[in-house]
């Protein structure tokens, strides 16, 4: 019998810390701090990486992805990572920030860190909730979706419309890559981490500031089973917010 | 000439920027406010030039919290405001001061509350102080009198910002920061790359992770960073700064910081030619205040005015500081009025 002959094709990012996480089963946090590490990893970037904690669910990335972090106050990681690439250029500079931090408290930090065409990189987790308070109505909330703030369903005629941050800050002159992904099936996973990398060589490369929105599930707010809250991202999310690059100055140099 | 002796004709808002460049300043962050507004527009020329960085940010929260990030990389980092912007600093300066990253903050007060006026004020006394923000946090406070304490204490505040890993404010008042005097310049710009060599970050290359943070969740966690900050604060004490102005004979002693202290020293002297005995004590840290050099001027019997543009802040630290011996007389000074030496003669004269 002739020996099987093993081949490692899967392990932990090396930027990736070895422990549990404090997310709730089915949550997408864990799979999207994964394809950040790895993404490190690939663009060989964990010792010059200067990472941007932000305040929600994510707040704890120092403890999972091994960087060089600074916690930012909410919503303000855009104007705390501007600091950072302002003093540090020759560092590799992102945040990782959730719906209501960058899209409610931090809409101006966000909006005007993209004009500016700062040379940093913005991860956006979009799974329309503000989680670790308790599931509270978010920007991003869909209309007619009930949360803890919006009992009867969120109405366009009293809260208005998701916001969609992709094709927002794709628009502003400062964006050198904007797209939206999702990390709910091995194909958009994939899709995901390219759009990352993307967003990381923008910057490495100088040409303006990257961000990637990335939908999530929720399944403890949403009060759904994992599988429910993941088919949920395709069915009802992804209608109201396509998938899709957004900007790619990358591409246009080429 | 020799260029570490300049003499110049400054306005104090302009004493302040050039303290900040010979102090090594390498990261300005602000949004225009009046009556500060000469120190955005002198750094982001003179700054630039020397290859420090400035973002005129898009608000007074986005202008802290860039100073935020620069000071996590040990870089010597400002931003500068007038009252209501430094309100809009405050949530900012408690991250900072819990997450212990230096930097300086400068206040050029104008009247309040709400938007108030440009007019010269100290109403914001307490909120320097007092931390500020939320959280059981200080922050060092230095408060000039003249261009030249402009220029000294902003070189100074950035020195303590860095030995103490905590935020110094500078509180002026709109007096100060548009009036025109000759100062000296003494120091020449210099950066130590070293000087936060413990804790900045830098990316981990050849060392284990940093994290700056002020979530503190883990069971006595926050108990003990609370214990570790008050000790650090109590250290402050090390570097108390006041001015006695003629107490040693003198029967009455009107205590008055920044600008109203000098135009006290005025008044002082105008009292003495009449006959009156009068010294001025000029608190120069307003935190830590000066408690103890305060009390040992009262333990020698004499007899205290507080005077302030506002409607009484710092005379509660002076009672405070006088608590068991004596008591101060209040006079307030309405937060919008320049003073003058004359308008301090008759209160002080009552004391006789």
């Amino acid at each position: 019998m002739s020996e099987v002959q093993e081949k490692q094709v899967f392990s932990l990012p090396k930027c990736m810390k070895d422990v549990p996480t404090h997310f709730c089963p089915g949550c997408h946090h864990g799979i999207i701090h994964r394809l950040v590490a790895q993404t490190i990893d690939d663009l060989n970037l964990q010792d010059t990486s200067i990472c941007i904690g932000s305040v929600g669910c994510s707040v704890f990335i120092y403890d999972y992805i091994d960087v060089d972090t600074v916690e930012a106050p909410h919503g303000r990681a855009p104007a705390v990572a501007t600091g950072v690439k302002r003093a540090r250029p020759e560092n590799f500079v992102f945040a990782y920030q959730g719906d209501g931090d960058l899209a409610a408290i931090g809409l101006s930090e966000i909006v005007h860190c993209a004009n500016r065409g700062e040379r940093v990189t913005i991860i956006f987790v979009n799974n329309t909730v503000y989680g670790m308070t308790g599931g509270q109505m978010a920007p991003t909330t869909l209309v007619g979706q009930k949360t803890t703030t919006s009992p009867y369903g969120r109405r366009e005629s009293k809260e208005g419309y998701p916001l969609k941050m992709a094709e927002m800050l794709a628009f502003l002159e400062g964006t050198a890559f904007s797209a939206r992904v999702a990390v709910n099936n091995i194909k958009n996973i994939i899709k995901a981490k390219k759009a990352l990398k993307k967003a990381f060589l923008v910057q490495l490369e100088g040409l303006g500031f990257g961000f990637v929105e990335v939908l999530s599930a929720c399944p403890t707010n949403w009060h759904m089973t994992p599988l429910e809250a993941n088919e949920r991202v395709e069915r009802e999310m992804m209608e109201y917010f396509p998938l899709g690059i957004y900007k790619d100055k990358l591409k246009d140099k080429k | 000439m020799d260029k570490n002796r300049e003499r110049m004709l400054v306005k104090g808002n302009e004493a302040i920027a050039i303290g900040a460049l010979d102090a090594g300043v390498e990261c300005y962050f602000a949004y225009p406010i009046t009556p500060q507004s000469d120190i955005p527009e002198y750094l982001s020329r003179e700054l630039v030039k020397l290859g420090g960085e400035f973002v005129q940010a898009e608000s007074e929260l986005a202008s802290i919290n860039m100073v935020l990030g620069a000071a996590a990389c040990g870089k010597r980092a400002m931003t500068s405001s007038s009252s209501p912007g430094i309100s809009l600093k405050q949530e900012g300066i408690s991250y900072m001061a819990g997450s212990e990253l230096p930097a300086v903050i400068v206040n050029i007060t104008r009247g309040g509350p709400g938007l108030g006026g440009i007019q010269p004020s100290q109403g914001d006394y307490f909120q320097a102080t007092r931390g500020g923000g939320h959280g059981d946090y200080r922050t060092m406070v230095l408060a000039p009198s003249t261009c030249q304490e402009c220029y000294d204490l902003t070189i100074e505040a950035f020195d303590l910002a860095f030995k103490y890993r905590n935020p110094v404010l500078i509180l002026g008042d709109a007096i100060l920061g548009q009036m025109k005097e000759p100062i000296t310049r003494w120091k020449q710009r210099t950066i130590d790359p070293n000087e936060a060599n413990e804790w900045k970050l830098t990316g981990k290359k050849g060392r284990e992770q940093r994290i700056l943070k002020s979530l503190f969740l883990g069971d006595g966690e926050m108990e003990e960073h609370n214990m570790k900050l008050w000790k650090k604060y109590k250290s402050m004490e090390q570097d108390l700064k006041w001015e006695e102005f003629s107490v040693e004979d003198a029967e009455v002693v009107a205590v008055a910081f920044g600008s109203i202290g000098r135009i006290a020293k005025s008044s002082a002297r105008k009292l003495r030619e009449m006959g009156y005995k009068v010294g001025v004590f000029r608190p120069i840290t307003l935190f830590p205040f000066p408690y103890e050099p305060l009390r040992k001027l009262a333990m020698s019997g004499k007899r205290f005015i507080t005077i302030e543009n506002n409607t009484g802040q710092m005379v509660e630290d002076v009672k405070l500081a006088l608590c068991g011996v004596t008591d101060t007389e209040f006079f307030a000074n309405m937060p919008g009025k320049v003073s003058t030496p004359e308008d301090f003669i008759e209160p002080i004269k009552k004391m006789f």
